[in-house]
């Protein structure tokens, strides 16, 4: 055995494997955003190039605005894909808050505010059933939030209907407290001529927060490892049901934060909106570098995920094109971003 | 082969058949002593484990010191996870009694074996494979100052730690996916040492790697023997045993077939106790072709083999029935 024994004095022979420095270039093209941040150039240069109008400020300033519409629930929709979970009923989720809020307040003629922490709790409800349902059963969330996009679906049509004999909520815009709500909600402000909608503010801020929690909170440490591997996860201790149902409720959160926004810009909500956009917001993560399976990807790079969207729907109206086209471009994107993230999954797990 | 041994295959667990007392070389239950007269770390006296009817484990004594490996041989059904979870705090022994530093306890949770230092390796090794090398170190222990966690704190001291394992890795920020197998085990390892481990129990980290990973591997129980933590090395190998361990416990059964000091056995008598050794020249060759400080123990292990002209031997086999 002594041979074992003073084996580990001499430091072992791997200078070769280091002789390969990776260059900076190698080294950035290996984050998560990487494949984001090339295609939100593309995109942009090829509408910059074709379509004049794209090139304005007040063009700029939709384009973010359209981003910032998604992007918001892009964000913590980020950060529960890296930690392992879809949600499908994001997008409905969305206008339950929203019809919340103003049929609360205009059917009990409350102050605006009222209707808006009502809301906020049956957002956070809606997210903790969600999470608790997938950690006490281990049901793929898949399932559990599609049973639950189909009933707040079939709650936001029926139950307003019933209510208001109409398909949009009543407009609220004379109660109490809703002028200081939109201020927070809905307000917009003008830089050099070019008018700016706070919410473009509150997503690059949620995106922010979103990263900085990702990558220097322990939070975000433990959010990374039960998307890697649940099982691993609680074996050092980390609480992994309470991890996975925070972020049912953070998506729940941001779902009663973009609602409140649509409402008070128009202050009426169609009961159908929403549908379809839960699959945007995964798009635009996965085109952003998260992976399916959870464990890896970035909240900047789902937001240059949501940036890509707000340019492509904007460019192709300031191109003068039939605006259907948009769904093609969401399809090529999303199959262009999987088969980016497959290549660079199995480069990360190379070794077996 | 066709030795009574090697049909006791998996699901002897049970142990009820009654087993031939062993005849091997110095009696069994005899209690080798640390040559410095410490406290063992661990030590479990006549110790046993029932699950209801079912016997796992029968009387088996044994102890691990400061500085010492002690190897837990046996085949599969021969009581070595029962021993480990017994260790590691996640079953209490039915009957004898568990010692750490000489004090009597009794683990109601793997937490409070871990906080008197008592950490477990498990094959599995709970790595998140696709996160960086240093915030798996530190996951589920992060260091934080406020909000934020540390990141210079933690990765300078991964990568101190794991040099000090002697790992030296290129940049502690790649996914711990990438490094082979047997670098994984090591850095599972140093982590359990950095959280405060003075006993570690590996349970079979040779298992499922390649002849010369389970090298790299071996050479870190060394390493980590020298630092002073005391070592129980789970394995069904002999040949990866035998090079680092100090004393040796062979389960058979649920019941110790052996125990023995280093010098009280040689390889090949502890070849001969586990099942007759029908892999040794296989593995010998393997070792080989290996290459470097492995393949002089593949070299050595063939010699022995020829020596012993072990492979269908009925002699050697007998002791251990």
């Amino acid at each position: 055995m002594t041979q074992l024994a003073e084996a580990p004095v001499t430091p072992p022979p791997r200078a070769d494997e280091r002789l390969g420095r990776r260059s900076g270039l190698a080294r950035a093209l290996s984050r998560p955003e990487a494949g984001a941040v090339a295609g939100a150039i593309v995109i942009f240069v090829f509408f910059f190039s074709i379509a004049p109008s794209f090139r304005y400020a007040a063009s700029l300033s939709s384009v973010l605005y359209v981003t910032s519409t998604y992007g918001l629930m892009v964000s913590p929709v980020a950060l529960l894909m890296i930690g392992g979970e879809f949600d499908l009923s994001a997008g409905v989720a969305v206008t339950s808050s929203a019809l919340c809020a103003s049929l609360f307040s205009y059917e009990f003629t409350t102050n605006a505010w009222v209707g808006v922490l009502v809301a906020l709790a049956l957002s956070l409800l809606i997210g903790f059933i969600n999470g608790w349902i997938v950690v006490k059963t281990g049901i793929p969330s898949f399932l559990v939030t599609l049973g639950m996009f189909f009933m707040l679906q079939g709650i936001n049509i029926a139950l307003t209907q019933t209510i208001t004999n109409q398909v949009a909520s009543p407009d609220i815009s004379t109660l109490q407290g809703f002028n200081s709500a939109r201020e927070v909600f809905s307000a917009s402000f003008t830089v050099g001529g070019v008018n700016i909608r706070t919410s473009v503010i509150y997503w690059i801020v949620f995106v922010i927060i979103a990263t900085y929690i990702l990558l220097r909170t322990r939070v975000g440490n433990w959010i990374f490892s039960v998307g890697g591997s649940a099982q691993s996860a609680r074996a050092v201790g980390v609480p992994v049901g309470k991890m996975k149902i925070g972020l049912f409720m953070a998506v729940g959160a941001m779902a009663w934060f973009t609602g409140m926004h649509t409402l008070f810009l128009f202050n009426t909500i169609q009961t159908n909106e929403g549908v379809g956009n839960e699959l945007i917001y995964i798009i635009a993560c996965v085109v952003g570098g998260c992976l399916l399976t959870g464990g890896y990807g970035s909240a900047v790079g789902a937001a240059i995920g949501a940036l890509i969207f707000g340019m492509v729907n904007q460019g192709i109206v300031y191109a003068g094109w039939n605006p259907d086209w948009f769904q093609f471009f969401v399809g090529l994107l999303l199959l262009g971003a999987i088969l980016l993230n497959t290549f660079i999954r199995r480069r990360a797990e190379a070794a077996a | 082969m066709s030795t009574p041994d090697s049909t006791n295959g998996p699901g002897d667990g049970t142990a009820r058949d009654i087993l031939a007392t062993p005849k091997a070389p110095p009696a069994a239950p005899a209690v080798p002593r640390p040559s410095n007269g410490a406290v063992p770390l661990v030590r479990l006296v006549d110790a046993s484990k029932r699950y209801g009817s079912i016997i796992a484990l029968q009387h088996i004594t044994m102890e691990v010191s400061a500085g010492e490996v002690t190897c837990v041989l046996g085949d599969n059904g021969a009581g070595k996870s029962t021993l480990i979870k017994i260790i590691a705090g996640l079953h209490q022994p039915s009957e004898g009694i568990y010692e750490v530093d000489g004090t009597p306890v009794n683990f109601s949770s793997p937490r409070e074996a871990l906080e008197r230092g008592i950490a477990t390796v498990y094959q599995d090794l709970a790595v998140v494979p696709l996160m960086p090398v240093w915030r798996n170190f530190f996951l589920g222990n992060e260091v934080r100052k406020g909000l934020r966690i540390d990141i210079p704190f933690m990765k300078k001291t991964c990568k101190d730690e794991l040099l000090r394992m002697g790992i030296d890795l290129r940049d502690v920020d790649q996914a711990i996916g990438t490094l082979s197998g047997g670098e994984r085990q090591c850095v599972a390892i140093s982590r359990a040492v950095h959280f405060g481990a003075k006993v570690l129990i590996l349970d079979e980290p040779t298992a499922a790697l390649g002849v010369k990973q389970s090298g790299v591997v071996l050479k870190y129980i060394v390493q980590a023997r020298e630092r002073g933590l005391g070592v129980i090395f789970i394995t069904h190998n002999p040949h990866h045993a035998y090079p680092v361990g100090d004393r040796f416990l062979l389960l058979n059964r649920g019941r110790s077939i052996g125990y023995y000091e280093k010098a009280q056995v040689t390889r090949d008598e502890l070849t001969g106790l586990m099942a007759g050794g029908a892999e040794l020249e296989q593995l010998s060759h393997e070792l080989e072709d290996a290459g470097g400080s492995v393949a002089e123990i593949g070299r050595e292990l063939e010699e022995d083999a020829t020596e012993l002209g072990i492979n269908d031997e009925p002699g050697t086999d007998a002791r251990a029935t």
